[in-house]
């Protein structure tokens, strides 16, 4: 698995080269659209949708509030019931603790199931470079692990796949019939192949979508089966969360797990929610707890908001820009909006282009199923990098005289004369130079006559 | 009642007639509309560069030019918007900032819920796309958007749609953004390109033959678009369209 | 200074406002049959729900259901419901590679979302199952709730408990979105309603 590659132009340039090949990006549009019109159906089979999203959205302010305290007491609960406990501040430390875990006990073949926090952290890599073979289950990371590529949606790992490219990579690698692109058969060739897997491993990791400080469990929803094969036949079963993925009491996880799979992929739940509580018998759990920034975010008014998220994807989906740049286009783990706002609070110098990759819809917010403020959040990561002289030079210059202009009325009313002349009389060689970006794909708008003030001067007088 | 028309800068300059049909539907609704001429522009794109200290002198020019107003009202959302929503942090405290929040109104909200108008006047017989434009419908309301669960009203909709003979369409997307995002439009320009195509096909696909919406931003991106792809649609804002309605 | 004291004391230092929980009384979803929406939502996940009166009728339809899909080896955990596999003595959960059906016993559905609660006391071994092709779950026809937050009213995890809620058959959607049913877990998954 190779980490996210940098994006060198930032998201404009890299957005550019994905929307080259318009029929493809109206494919990849579309994909995610019927997404989230599951979720919007998913929604709407609920008697309760907007309320359960206030309440989830009041649950996770409350969290935050309490994070160490919970932290502590999901501790004590886990290792009375037999877990150990480890913790990690950085992604170093992380992927550290979970090669020590591992190595200790002569682990070479590792089951994964799904996990952005070990894609955040680059774990696969940092295990192989150390003789671990690290098999990714979800057949969507298994896939984009095959051809050597990051996944570029969080929850549909190879949604920029077509099946054909799909049924070539597993001619290759699986050996299945070339030209074999039906989604059946090649998710039944994935089965065989990644049976094989599970049965020889000798350790499984996951994530977290929840862990319960009530009863010191860990929540791991998939639909694949993935993660229940992989932590129930070899013996050893290590639990990787984020801090932020603590839930005080089962009754606010009811409340969550009711938001998660219709906001995710539209369905009202997925196949398996596993409650681990401590090992299996003759087996090992390890929780791995990670801040890796998280407390960084936390300490921050106008970031803390972004914690809520139960990276569900929904944002993702809805997104018209994250529909047609693909998560490529964002040069981190997580793409979309919560990426947007995410990647910049950690990086604001390498991710400076994000906040601006939206128009500020304000659609990401209204699917959030915990109610992120990912408009505003947008909207102050702009105010911190322009503050930081992050922001494009022409941009911030151009956009500061522009505000001289307007601040003085006969320079703003002489400034608009100008600009209906020029439309009205230059060339359009001149008009639709290189410079004019508008222009590329674009006319200009057709210039008035005169402006909206000239007519209510010319008829109703000074004093209208 | 005497309104302060607030003039969006790019539709005083550019698109005139949205302004100019705002202020013959208000006067035909019996509003006495006076137009502050010092006004020039809300400072939203600086705004929304993260350049607050560029955007603070607009706002509180606006405050000083809008301030001694019973009622603002304004062609856009987007910049309607600006005024209630994100101007805060630089008028918040200052005598008659909460006064002017509380009384600038986009022009439909304004015909709706303070003039009570239920039914436009006049006919349009034409089938129309209504653009929902994001900021008017997302941030202030105007109507409950597709994401929501809670009942679908619109008062765009509602209103525009009261005109006698007026189709308007059904659209594949019913309030996906348009693209044109301020400077996104430049910033990024492809997509903004490729989302702003992709609404004049959904307009064109479900029979159009005019695009309309609370703001003349998206309306001037989405005809530049369609001039250059040869789409026959005409471009009306709502103000245009209730105007020549009851012409 | 470990780790652990690091964290916890950056978490403390980043003093976010304390808020309350949430009043949990204004969410939730009922139905005036939930014995029919259960059906319906065991439907939407992939699965079937059929009802059997009594045991016999039990035995016979898994009897039926077996045949149906071709499962030779049949390891029950239900009363009643006859095997020749014996999962109580199975000690290497990778001896279960090949199983054809594992009939469980579920402690209660959930009507809202067509979801089968198995307790992980009644996995012997606990992989049992989602390494079986095929799986059929057995609910009381009493034990029926009406979504999760009456579901884990009735859940505790005093010791360490493993349980999982199993909504139809294991499934993905991962290439172009296309539905598979039979991913890595059970190909099949009917629920019995028994009584």
């Amino acid at each position: 698995m190779s980490s996210m590659p940098r994006v060198s132009g930032g998201h404009p340039a890299a957005a550019a080269r994905f929307v080259a090949d318009e029929p493809r990006t109206h494919w990849h549009d579309q994909a995610l659209w019927v997404v989230r019109e599951k979720r919007d159906r998913a929604a709407s089979g609920i008697p309760d949708w907007e309320a359960l999203r206030d309440v989830a959205a009041a649950i996770r302010a409350h969290a935050r509030g309490r994070l160490p305290d919970l932290l502590e007491e999901f501790e004590r609960n886990a290792t009375a019931r037999g877990a150990k406990v480890h913790w990690a501040a950085d992604a170093a430390e992380h992927n550290a603790i979970v090669h020590r875990i591992l190595s200790e006990r002569g682990v070479t073949r590792l089951v994964k199931s799904k996990s952005m926090l070990t894609e955040e952290c680059g774990l696969n890599p940092y295990l192989e470079a150390r003789g671990i073979e690290v098999v990714d289950t979800d057949l969507g990371e298994r896939i984009v692990q095959l051809r050597h590529e990051p996944p570029s949606h969080i929850i549909l790992p190879a949604i920029h796949l077509k099946r054909e490219e799909i049924g070539e990579l597993f001619h290759g690698k699986l050996g299945t019939p070339e030209g074999l692109a039906d989604p059946k058969a090649l998710t039944e060739a994935a089965r065989g192949h990644l049976r094989e897997r599970f049965l020889a491993a000798q350790a499984g990791l996951t994530g977290v979508n929840f862990a319960v400080a009530e009863t010191g469990g860990v929540v791991v929803c998939t639909n694949e089966g993935n993660a229940d094969m992989g932590t129930s036949l070899p013996p050893i079963h290590v639990a990787c969360m984020g801090v932020e993925k603590i839930v005080p009491r089962l009754e606010h996880l009811a409340v969550l797990l009711r938001l998660l799979a219709r906001s995710a992929t539209g369905q009202p739940v997925t196949t398996y929610t596993s409650h681990f509580h401590g090992p299996m018998a003759g087996g090992e759990l390890h929780v791995v707890i990670v801040d890796n920034g998280r407390s960084r975010l936390l300490a921050d008014p106008g970031l803390r908001g972004a914690l809520a998220c139960i990276r569900c994807g929904a944002c993702l989906n809805t997104c018209p820009v994250y529909r047609r740049s693909g998560g490529y286009s964002y040069g981190w783990v997580v793409p979309g909006p919560i990426g947007s706002v995410l990647a910049p609070a950690r990086d604001p110098a390498a991710h400076a282009t994000l906040p601006f990759a939206s128009t500020l819809c304000g659609s990401c917010d209204a699917v959030c199923p915990v109610k992120v403020p990912l408009h505003d959040t947008l909207l102050r990561e702009r105010r911190t990098l322009a503050a930081a002289g992050l922001v494009p030079l022409g941009k911030r210059v151009g956009l500061r005289l522009l505000a001289a202009l307007l601040a003085h009325r006969a320079l703003y009313e002489v400034a608009g004369r100008l600009l209906r002349f020029a439309l009205r009389h230059f060339p359009r060689f001149l008009l639709y130079g290189p410079w004019n970006v508008w222009g590329r794909r674009r006319e200009l708008p057709a210039p008035p006559a005169e402006s909206f003030r000239d007519t209510w001067r010319r008829t109703r007088g000074r004093h209208g | 009642m005497r309104a302060a028309l607030f003039v969006p800068c790019y539709v005083d300059q550019l698109w005139p007639r949205a302004g100019l049909s705002a202020v013959r539907v208000l006067e035909a609704h019996g509003v006495e509309v006076a137009f502050p001429e010092e006004q020039t522009c809300c400072g939203q794109p600086m705004a929304n560069a993260g350049l607050a200290s560029a955007a603070e002198p607009l706002a509180r020019r606006f405050l000083e030019v809008f301030g001694g107003f019973d009622a603002v009202v304004c062609p856009s959302g987007s910049c309607t918007s600006m005024v209630r929503n994100h101007y805060d942090p630089f008028l918040a405290g200052a005598p008659g900032f909460e006064k002017l929040k509380a009384h600038t109104y986009e022009l439909c909200e304004f015909l709706v819920d303070v003039l009570g108008v239920r039914a436009a006047k006049g006919r349009f017989p034409h089938r129309v796309a209504l653009h929902q434009s994001c900021h008017g419908l997302r941030e202030l309301g105007l109507g409950i958007p597709s994401e929501s669960m809670h009942p679908r009203t619109n008062k765009v909709s509602a209103l525009v749609g009261s005109i006698e003979g007026i189709e308007l369409v059904p659209l594949a997307r019913a309030d996906e953004c348009c693209g044109f995002g301020g400077t996104f439009a430049v910033a990024e320009e492809a997509v903004s390109a490729l989302m702003g195509r992709d609404r004049l096909a959904d307009h064109a696909r479900a029979g159009a033959e005019i695009v309309t919406g609370t703001d003349v931003s998206c309306l001037m991106h989405l005809e530049g678009l369609a001039r250059r792809e040869g789409r026959k649609l005409r471009f009306m804002h709502v103000a245009e369209v209730l105007a020549e309605a009851a012409a | 200074m470990d780790s652990r004291r690091r964290i916890l004391d950056a978490l403390r230092a980043a003093a976010p406002p304390a808020a309350p929980a949430p009043d949990l009384s204004a969410v939730g979803a009922r139905w005036p049959d939930p014995a029919a929406r259960l059906a319906e939502a065991v439907a939407a996940v992939g699965g079937t729900l059929a009802r059997v009166p009594d045991r016999p009728a039990l035995a016979a339809a898994v009897a039926a259901l077996a045949a149906q899909v071709g499962a030779v080896k049949v390891g029950s955990a239900v009363e009643g419901v006859p095997g020749n596999v014996d999962l109580a003595a199975v000690r290497d959960p990778h001896a279960l590679e090949g199983l054809g059906l594992a009939v469980l016993p579920g402690a209660f559905g959930v009507a809202e979302n067509g979801a089968v609660w198995v307790p992980g006391a009644v996995l012997h071994p606990r992989a049992v199952f989602v390494v079986t092709e095929h799986l059929a779950l057995v609910v009381p026809s009493g034990e029926i709730v009406q979504d999760l937050h009456e579901a884990y009213r009735r859940l505790s995890f005093p010791g360490a408990d493993f349980g999982v809620f199993v909504a139809g058959p294991s499934k993905t959607a991962d290439i172009e979105q296309a539905l598979v049913i039979g991913a890595h877990g059970a190909r099949s998954c009917t629920v019995f309603l028994l009584g």
